[in-house]
């Protein structure tokens, strides 16, 4: 599919690959300076979460388009462990790899729709939205 | 392959200008640089430029944060400079305030701040 372009996260260079990939995205479509750093912290986040946490995964950028709106979704999937508690990852200051516990709620502010979906056992899958205003 | 962030020493201050996007590694080698070169010169001061950065995640404020801390330890204070919008408004909303770091608007002014905070 033409409009969604992956990169597969196993080593920290591929957060790095995955980030530009996004920023790339996001000033075809139009973002602002401030929108793109809004997007390509976000998938720094996502991605380094599938490094740390699960291993590897995958980190897809897709341009979506609703009605007469555009915007540039972040998925991030992978095959790991899984989130036992959703509710405590979302709250700030948590994180049980000594970071700083911004990462999953920090994403959530940081774009316009967040949907998580996350089984012990069955790895985790982040969709996040950015809508071109 | 891995570039090192270059730190310049003037009077008995560091400058380190950021200049490319920081991946992990080359940020915790800085971490360790720094600390070695305060060390070395036994600078009492030093100022990170981050004019041309775009985006910090938490990882790599996490770094700085430490490393400030890691300076002060050591008897040094760090000033940043050239922190763009777009960064503070994402750090914020990251809901990463830096606080009690000394920030200024840009390198002149850093310094300035710095020699301030020295008593010079």
């Amino acid at each position: 599919m033409e409009n969604q372009s992956c990169v597969k996260i196993i080593n920290e260079w591929d957060i790095v690959a995955a980030r530009q990939l996004g920023r790339n995205v996001a000033k075809e479509l139009g973002f602002g300076t401030v929108d793109q750093a809004r997007i390509t912290t976000a998938i720094s986040e996502l991605a380094r979460n599938i490094y740390l946490y699960a291993g590897q995964g995958q980190i897809c950028i897709e341009k979506i388009y609703d009605g007469g709106k555009a915007g540039l979704r972040i998925v991030a999937a992978d095959s790991g462990p899984g989130i036992n508690d959703l509710r405590q990852v979302m709250e700030d200051g948590y994180s049980t790899s000594g970071g700083l516990g911004a990462g999953l709620p920090g994403v959530k502010r940081l774009m316009d729709e967040f949907l998580i979906d996350s089984n012990p056992g069955t790895g985790t899958d982040i969709k996040a939205t950015k809508w071109l205003r | 392959m891995r570039v090192r962030i270059p730190i310049l020493k003037l009077n008995d201050c560091l400058l380190v200008s950021i200049q490319w996007e920081l991946d992990d590694q080359t940020a915790l080698q800085f971490q360790e640089d720094l600390l070695h070169k305060i060390h070395e010169t036994s600078a009492n001061g030093v100022v990170i430029d981050l004019t041309s950065i775009d985006f910090i995640d938490s990882f790599i404020a996490k770094v700085l944060g430490d490393v400030i801390n890691m300076s002060k330890l050591m008897g040094a204070k760090v000033v940043i400079t050239g922190i763009q919008p777009a960064v503070a408004i994402t750090l914020i909303e990251l809901g990463i305030g830096l606080d009690d770091v000394l920030t200024a608007l840009d390198l002149e002014k850093g310094l300035e701040k710095l020699q301030q905070e020295l008593g010079e």
